[in-house]
Order: structure tokens, then C-alpha cells, then sequence
């Protein structure tokens, strides 16, 4: 994999990769470097999209330069536990996002509860992380027009992400579903439930799989 | 009623509970938070005997006053305003001893922005992810100060030492920020960059704790569209589309699609949190990094 590391200020690091998967790997690696210590003191380890972003480095230049030598393992899939999420696949745009995907509402039910999705970051909220797995062809755009209140629990696609509303809060994602699992609870080590590297999968709960897909949620 | 809490009597525009932050959580969406002036933050509880991470009040533009239901050293730091105990004037920037059921005002600003109050024994708020800071992005933390709320204060540890009033640092009359460029200088042109480095910007009444904003020239792109999502930094100036900087502060948020076209380093940021709106601000672009940026392949393969 391609590996660029940008300056960050004067004690951070940003390694952008050329792929999802690629920061996914290397973020795995860097987790298991910490915890092997053998990594240098940070502050901060935090993936995005393409990138991972190390802050709070002594020397960030000196990591910079032995990245390229680094050997980074692909990404294990099946090496965690699974998250299983109960949704009521319920949600205002499922339909649309049905029609996007050119399939029946129950189809993309069971497109989406079939997926293994995992965390690949977290980010706009505590506790709200960013799910890949979803192909391609599955892509949906986010709303033109956010909307001012998108309900807690709401289970939610934009781009190839999938995410959950950790509370409620504007937002913009094409609303399928809604989940009583508790997302961010500072009570619980780790908060969040949704943490980077977790597996994470969908599972129907009964009789919703066919509500009506109209109207905004209570 | 005596016990170790005081009452909200004047809030002010925002008063909020802060201590250091919450650092090392960024991963799941936490933003840092913590006191925007730092320095004040932590003279105020050396003043009254505290450790630097005990919790403060930072007040905004128009102060805050307090009823003590015990007897309080205080000390109020940061932005210079008066400072009254039953309406008498005592010291700013000093250890002050309120007697139980006094009045407690910070007043209004003289210059800056943030005034810090520190109580011996720190403001007591359930600590979420050890810290009691209030986080005004994503809610964590206690929520501001309101009226007739009562917030408690933790046990004094000790001896209140002996110090005399500290000098206030002074107020500059335009805020100079040093900005390292990157990581994403290269998202403006020549002639962008050169804006950022001449141009007369000014700090907006839009600014809040999570980004001192500015207003004044925008910043010319190279490249249309936005970045895949990345992690943000303290201090980093990230361009919106209208191509005015925006100075990310404490309560930033941890990811963002903007880009960051230079970061101002963590010691600036205090003067940054004690600037007016209207003030003048110029950024002097430090130049790149001491290390030179890489781009290679790494190894595939097993560990």
C-alpha cells in the first residue's frame, strides 16, 4: 500500500493511505503496536476515511520516516467479536434508498442485515462511528437538505457508510431504521459502543421488516 | 444554608465548568475540551491551593456571580474584570477569602474575553471520561451555569500559599497567530496562501469555544470539493467554502471534510481564547514542518 505522511502542526502526524481498507489496516497495526509498546508517546490515535492522524508525537518526522519500512498485515476480519445490533427497519427513507438500490423494501432489508459491517471511525459524535461494508453499488448519497432533527437510535446510510445516531441531533443521513441499543453511555467502559475495528451486524427485529416506510418517526 | 456548594446568581452569556479536557478519546468522536486559556486556568488553582486539574468556572465577556454556602478562597485570573465580594471590591489575579452566604461577582470584562473563578476544593461535577469540563459541541460535562443552579465544591487540600497578586500578561492590540502550514496547504493557491499571510483579518462575534472565526479575505483554492473525512487537530485552521480560516479550539470537532491549510501551535491558543471580536488578527506562516513530508510502499504482509 502507497503511505504519505503530512505535517500536522508541530507535533502531529497525518499518514493518508489510498484506500479505506489501507487505513483500516494500518490502524490496526498501530493498535497493536501500542499495546506492544512499540510505539513512541501520542496523545491521540485517530482514523478517518483514508487517513490516520497521530497528535501529541515528540518527534513526528522521526515515525514519518520508518513508516515506509513498517510491514502492515491486511486487515483480519474475523479475529473480534460481533456486535449485533437489533434494528426496526422502519426508517422514512427506506424506500428511496430501496429505489436507489433498485430492489424491493424487504430486499434492502436483507441486503443491509446480510452485510458485516465493521467501525472504520468514529467522528461528528461521541460515540457515532462510520460503518464499512456495504459494495459499492450500494452507495447512497446523503440529503441535499439536513434534516433539523434526525431521532437517537436512527440507523442511517450515506456514502458507503452505514452509521447509528448515538442521540438526536440535525442531520443529513437517508434514515432506514431505528435501534434501542445504546450507542454512548459514559457509565460503560468502553462509551461508546461502536469503537474502531469492531465487527458490527444488523439483525431484523420481527414484524418491522414491512412497516410502512412513510413519514417521519415519532 | 451551609454546605460545600455555591448558588448561580448571575450566570452571564456562558459560564461553563472546565478543567484540562478530556484527552485520548478522540477516536470515538470525543472532542478534547478543557479551558480555552489554559495558563489563566491553571494560575487561578495554583492561587487557591489546588492541583491544576481541579475544576474552574470560565466565564465569557460578561462574568458570573455566585452565592458561597461555605466559607471559599477564591481567585479570579484570566480576563482582567472587577471583582466584588458583597459588593466590595477585592483583588483580581489574588487569593480572596469569602466568608459563607457572601456574593461572589466577576464582573464584566475589562479587556479579553475569558475570566477563570478557581474555589479551594475545585468545582465538584460528575467526572465523564475524567474530566468535568463542558464540552458545548457534543453536550458531555455539566451543563453551563444557569440561574439558581447549585453546584457543589470538593473538600480544600491544603494551605492556601502565599502569593501576592500575579501581573496580568496585557492585551495585545491585534492577535498574532504563528500558523505551520499543512497538511492540506496544498488544496489553495500561491495567491491563497499569500492571503492567508497578508491579509487583514478580523476575529468574528461568531466565535465560540469551539473556533475562534474570522472574517475578512477568502482564501483562494487550487482544488474544488471536499476531503474524505480526517482527524483534526488543536489549533488547525480549516478553510469552509466561503475561505475565511476557522481556528479550531477546545470543544473542535475530532474529524472533519474541510481543508486544514496550517495549525497554530497549542501556546498561542490562550491569546487566541482572550481576543474580542473585532480584533485584528495576523497570521505569520511559520513555514512547513522541520521534516521533510514522505510517500512510499510499505510491505505487505505478516507482522
Amino acid at each position: 500500500m502507497t503511505v504519505r505522511t503530512l505535517p500536522v502542526g508541530e507535533h502531529g502526524l497525518l499518514i493518508e493511505l489510498d484506500s479505506g481498507e489501507a487505513a483500516e489496516a494500518l490502524h490496526a497495526e498501530l493498535l497493536r503496536r501500542a499495546a506492544a509498546r512499540r510505539l513512541p508517546a501520542m496523545r491521540e490515535i485517530v482514523p478517518a476515511a483514508r487517513t490516520v492522524f497521530l497528535d501529541g508525537l515528540a518527534d513526528p518526522g522521526r515515525l514519518a520516516a520508518e513508516l515506509p519500512g513498517w510491514r502492515i498485515p491486511p486487515l483480519d476480519r474475523g479475529d473480534s467479536e460481533i456486535v449485533e445490533v437489533p434494528v426496526r427497519y422502519d426508517g422514512p427513507d427506506l424506500e428511496e434508498v430501496a429505489k436507489r438500490w433498485e430492489v424491493t423494501p424487504e430486499e434492502a432489508v436483507r441486503i443491509h442485515s446480510d452485510t458485516e459491517f465493521r467501525v472504520a471511525f468514529c467522528g461528528f459524535a461521541p460515540g457515532f462511528g462510520y460503518l464499512t461494508g456495504l459494495p459499492e453499488r450500494f452507495h447512497v448519497p446523503r440529503h441535499a437538505t439536513p434534516r433539523t432533527r434526525v431521532p437517537v437510535g436512527s440507523v442511517a446510510l450515506a456514502g458507503g457508510y452505514t452509521g447509528v445516531y448515538p442521540r438526536s441531533s440535525p442531520g443529513g443521513w437517508q434514515l432506514i431504521g431505528t435501534t434501542d441499543a445504546v450507542l454512548w453511555d459514559t457509565a460503560r467502559e468502553p462509551a461508546a459502543l461502536f469503537t474502531p475495528g469492531t465487527r458490527v451486524r444488523f439483525i431484523p427485529a420481527r414484524d418491522t421488516a414491512s412497516a410502512a416506510p412513510d413519514g417521519e418517526a415519532p | 444554608m451551609t454546605d460545600s456548594a455555591f448558588v448561580v446568581v448571575r450566570p452571564g452569556a456562558l459560564t461553563t465548568v472546565q478543567d484540562l479536557g478530556r484527552v485520548g478519546h478522540a477516536h470515538l468522536g470525543v472532542p478534547r475540551s478543557g479551558a480555552l486559556d489554559q495558563p489563566a486556568h491553571r494560575l487561578a488553582n495554583r492561587l487557591v491551593g489546588n492541583a491544576e486539574g481541579a475544576a474552574t468556572l470560565e466565564t465569557t465577556l460578561t462574568g458570573c456571580a455566585v452565592r458561597l454556602r461555605r466559607p471559599a478562597t477564591v481567585a479570579v485570573t484570566g480576563a482582567p474584570c472587577p471583582v466584588t465580594v458583597d459588593g466590595r471590591p477585592v483583588a483580581w489575579g489574588a487569593a480572596v477569602r469569602v466568608p459563607s452566604g457572601a456574593l461572589l461577582e466577576a464582573g464584566a470584562a475589562v479587556h479579553g474575553v475569558r475570566s477563570y473563578v478557581a474555589f479551594d476544593g475545585g468545582v465538584e461535577a460528575e467526572p465523564v471520561l475524567g474530566s468535568r469540563a463542558t464540552d458545548v459541541l457534543s453536550g458531555l460535562g455539566p451543563a453551563p451555569l444557569a440561574d439558581g443552579a447549585v453546584l457543589r465544591l470538593g473538600r480544600p487540600r491544603g494551605p492556601v500559599p502565599a502569593v501576592d497578586g500575579v501581573p496580568h500578561r496585557g492585551v495585545a492590540p491585534e492577535l498574532v497567530l504563528p500558523v505551520v502550514l499543512g497538511p492540506r496547504d496544498d488544496w489553495f493557491t500561491p495567491a491563497g496562501l499569500r492571503t492567508l499571510s497578508t491579509g487583514d483579518f478580523r476575529v468574528s462575534a461568531a466565535s465560540n469555544r469551539i473556533g475562534l472565526r474570522t472574517e475578512g479575505p477568502s482564501l483562494e483554492r487550487a482544488r474544488d470539493g471536499e476531503l474524505a473525512s480526517e482527524g483534526m487537530a488543536l489549533g488547525a485552521l480549516q478553510v469552509p467554502p466561503d475561505g475565511r480560516p476557522v481556528l479550531f479550539l477546545a470543544d473542535h470537532p475530532t474529524t472533519g471534510g474541510y481543508p486544514v491549510v496550517g495549525v497554530v501551535p497549542e501556546r498561542y491558543l490562550p491569546a487566541a481564547a482572550q481576543a474580542v471580536p473585532g480584533t485584528p488578527v495576523r497570521f505569520t506562516p511559520l513555514g512547513r514542518a522541520s521534516w521533510r513530508p514522505t510517500a512510499g510502499r510499505t510491505v505487505p504482509g505478516s507482522a
